[in-house]
């Protein structure tokens, strides 16, 4: 691969062009047939049996775990050497999206093969690899992630779980309580974190269930994922090996937020295969569904779900596998440097913070508009417990909290984003400023005759322009302490977000139109979305400049910001339709 | 012991099926092809024997007649478990040309048993086995719905009406596999896949053969007619509708 990707938060200031960036159409023949073994598991193992995943019994779900061992499919990220398949974080992903259609399991799943195993393969020693690695890799034992406590939840690093060295220097004594723990009910090994002594910071530790002081809840009852086994865990006195501390002693924080970045970019691959699932079942609900003596998939109305539906899912996965690229560049350049594979792995992950924490937020709550249109287009029956779709409306809403709440991440697109700028990475303040004091003179700087692309990069050019005015007049008002006016940082969130995401679909479709000649749906998609961007960036650049600036300065940028969102009108209704037309005549999502 | 499975490359059983060229042919854009499923079984069957070491059967080839555009569908065969396989460079037209192209392939590497699945999900023609067996002059036994060697001696179960006919045939020869031959295909695991890379498709060049078939036009299926309601204090519409609409009585 060709060393052309941009730093994370970079493309705030830069732009790329299509050819540099992946997109899924160009995945490989075995690519392809390791997600179609991932479907054909999921429809022989998982599909079949959802009603029962539900019902929570824990023998069930840790049998197809093992099922899935078996085919290698929890060893998909696991280097060779440990019995895994060492596959790219592009296949990961692809991975991902697939099983992100299995509701509980797909959780139960990501947690073992992600947070469950991935810090002891990232941070540990060779040892604790060959050990534990080795077996997580098949299936020979299953793997949990205990962070979250009682007192301590978004503010990790708040817990009081506590690891006592012994007094022989052969133990530290784990005492201390842990909360929300997926697979909590049949894990055999645990990731802790704790602190040692009186330390202020969290250590890592692996923990085997079946050690004495350890006792398991009962599963918790839940809104969604009931299938999945979510428990509190209770230490007492437990003597854990010193050479089951992962990594240094107080790398723990930093080991846990590493390891969310990882959580974070998955569940927007996951999200991914649960909108097209739903969109699938609702296309096919629509098509058989009669009122007023007609398929309700004829009427406007409900064209217009569909295609918002799939506008937004083609838009995330544009994203998803854009960033995945930048990721398997850097995690190689990483490697190519010498660094060892685990920590070129985790960190070629924690780079794209800004990416991560987009592809969270933006992929839940994709999710969330998705299964609720889902729900409305079954109608009666989108709320009978009969329907996938209300499983999938349940199992949902979870999406924005864990993995850090999308409160947190919010912030967090801002703040890393700014950071990186600010340490060097890339210069968002210089060529803001230079906007700033030119703001009487700035145009949309349209030209005649652009052609179809030509026009769309200069929308991005444009929104980015639009973002870093904003971004410079909260900084300018607020100082370092912008961050604490969270309600702006929202605002700027949203604008990043949606930039990113807007931008990904265009070079998606650039690229796809030179791989496959002229696609006129996917040019609809783009043009419904950029639409909606750019009504996005216009909205948030107002909430939030109206908060920070007085009236007249106000005035001066929202003149900048109407000309810099000011795009050329789309005929929503007739895109939308011919949208929906083609995933109606598909009766299920193929774009 | 060494076994044959012939395979068909079909569209996936979801697609909608369109025609161009005026209905002339099959609009293959955007179409999932997948192994068919019966040839699928037959693989699955094939499998499970050369897992068994006591039959004896030491390798699973899969033969197939298309263009390379079939590779994908011939890779997974190797990624669930076949040994190697070969592929007769030529579009295919007819069951026909099929038959005999695969009949090369056996007098070429002489297999033991041969396994055809009793008919594609595409053309549904059910002739491609007993013509592969009459261009070899093997014996050919249809509608298998059970596949053994016992003792080195093949025992084949037929699904008859009413029961089942258990017959011996001696190797080489043709079996037509159904429903039953095995329960599930299998799933190609990670480490088939990694396999799969290093394991050889052979290409062999076709043999010249008469074309005795030419598809005037495909009919798709007329859409399902609309269902009336009539309601039930309404008999008298109900028999005017079936005498006059349907005209069935």
């Amino acid at each position: 691969m060709e060393n052309v990707n941009l730093k994370s938060g970079e493309f705030l200031v830069k732009d790329v062009e299509a050819k540099n960036i992946f997109i899924p159409e160009e995945f490989n023949e075995e690519q392809k047939m390791i997600a179609q073994s991932c479907r054909d598991f999921m429809e022989a193992e998982v599909l079949p049996k959802l009603d029962e995943i539900d019902k929570g019994d824990r023998q069930l779900m840790k049998d197809i775990l093992k099922k899935s061992g078996e085919l290698g499919l929890l060893g998909i990220t696991i280097p060779e050497e440990y019995n895994g398949f060492g596959q790219s974080f592009l296949t990961q992903m692809l991975v991902a999206e697939v099983i992100g259609a299995g509701y509980s399991f797909s959780v139960a799943f990501m947690c073992h093969c992600g947070i469950g195993t991935m810090p002891i393969m990232y941070y540990g020693s060779e040892e604790q690899r060959k050990k534990y690695v080795s077996k997580l890799a098949t299936g020979e034992l299953l793997g949990a992630y205990c962070l979250t406590e009682p007192g301590a939840g978004s503010d990790a690093n708040s817990g009081k779980t506590n690891a006592k060295l012994s007094e022989d220097g052969k133990h530290y004594i784990l005492n201390g309580q842990k909360m929300w723990i997926t697979n909590g009910g049949f894990c055999d090994t645990q990731v802790v974190f704790a602190k040692v002594d009186n330390d202020r910071i969290l250590s890592a530790f692996i923990v085997e269930s079946d050690w004495d002081g350890i006792v398991i809840g009962p599963d918790e009852h839940k809104m969604g994922i009931k299938g999945s086994s979510t428990t509190q865990i209770y230490y007492n006195d437990v003597k854990v090996p010193v050479e089951n501390m992962i990594g240094k002693r107080g790398e723990g924080f930093r080991i846990a937020l590493n390891i969310l970045h990882m959580g974070r970019m998955k569940l927007g691959a996951n999200v991914v295969g649960a909108a097209k699932q739903t969109i699938t079942d609702s296309v096919r609900y629509a098509n058989e569904r009669k009122q007023f003596g007609t398929l309700i998939s004829t009427f406007g109305a409900i064209k217009q779900k569909l295609a918002k539906m799939v506008v937004k899912c083609y838009a995330h996965e544009s994203a998803i596998f854009r960033v995945s690229q930048d990721v398997d560049i850097l995690i190689d350049k990483y490697k190519s440097e010498g660094k060892d594979q685990g920590l070129a792995g985790i960190e070629g992950i924690a780079h794209y913070a800004v990416e991560d924490a987009i592809l969270k937020v933006w992929g839940s709550e994709m999710l969330d508009f998705v299964v609720d249109e889902g729900v409305q287009i079954h109608g009666g029956m989108g709320y009978s417990a009969e329907m996938n779709v209300e499983r999938g409306y349940r199992d949902s809403r979870i999406n924005r909290i864990f993995e850090g709440t999308n409160e947190i991440n919010r912030l967090l697109v801002v703040e890393a984003a700014t950071k990186r700028a600010m340490k060097g990475d890339y210069d968002l303040f210089g060529p803001a400023e230079e906007l700033y004091n030119n703001i009487s003179s700035i145009t949309n700087d349209e030209v005649p005759d652009e052609s179809y692309f030509d026009k769309k990069r200069r929308y991005m050019k444009n929104f980015k322009k639009a973002i870093m005015l904003t971004v410079y007049s909260a900084t300018q008002k607020f100082g370092r302490k912008f961050m604490r006016e969270q309600e702006v940082v929202n605002n700027l969130s949203d604008m990043i977000m949606e930039l990113y995401l807007a931008e990904s679909a265009v070079l998606r479709v650039e690229k796809l139109e030179g791989i496959k000649g002229d696609n006129p749906i996917n040019k609809d998609i783009l043009d419904v979305f950029v639409n909606d961007t750019a009504y996005v960036i216009f909205k948030n650049a107002k909430d939030a400049i109206y908060s920070i600036a007085e009236s007249e300065e106000a005035e001066k940028l929202m003149g900048a910001i109407k000309t810099l969102t000011d795009i050329e009108g789309v005929n929503v209704m007739n895109a939308c339709r011919r949208i929906a037309d083609k995933l109606i005549d598909d009766n299920e999502y193929k774009f | 012991m060494k076994i044959l499975v012939c395979i068909s490359n079909v569209p996936d059983t979801t697609t909608k099926i369109k025609f161009t060229d005026n209905n002339t042919k099959f609009d293959s854009t955007g179409v999932q092809w997948v192994i068919n499923p019966w040839d699928e079984l037959a693989l699955t069957r094939a499998l499970e024997l050369k897992d068994d070491a006591s039959t004896g059967v030491k390798s699973v080839t899969v033969g197939h007649v298309g263009t390379a555009s079939a590779d994908p569908t011939i890779r997974k065969a190797l990624a669930i478990g076949a040994d190697d396989a070969i592929r007769v460079n030529i579009e295919p037209t007819d069951a026909y040309q099929v038959a005999a192209q695969l009949a090369e392939v056996v007098k070429a590497e002489q297999f033991d048993i041969i396994l055809c699945g009793i008919e594609s999900s595409d053309f549904n023609g059910s002739t491609v086995g007993s013509m592969v067996a009459e261009f070899l002059d093997y014996p050919s036994v249809s509608a298998v719905s059970g596949l053994n060697i016992e003792d080195g001696e093949p025992v084949i179960t037929r699904e008859i009406d009413g029961g089942k006919e258990i017959v011996n045939v001696p190797a080489p020869f043709v079996a037509v596999v159904q429903k039953g031959v095995a329960l599930e295909p299998r799933i190609a695991s990670m480490r088939g896949i990694m396999q799969a890379r290093t394991k050889a498709i052979k290409v062999m060049e076709p043999v010249d053969v008469d074309v005795l078939t030419e598809v005037v036009t495909f009919e798709p299926p007329q859409p399902k007619p609309e269902c009336v309601f009539v309601e039930e204090d309404n008999p008298e519409k109900l028999i005017e509708l079936l005498q006059n609409e349907a005209k069935v009585i």
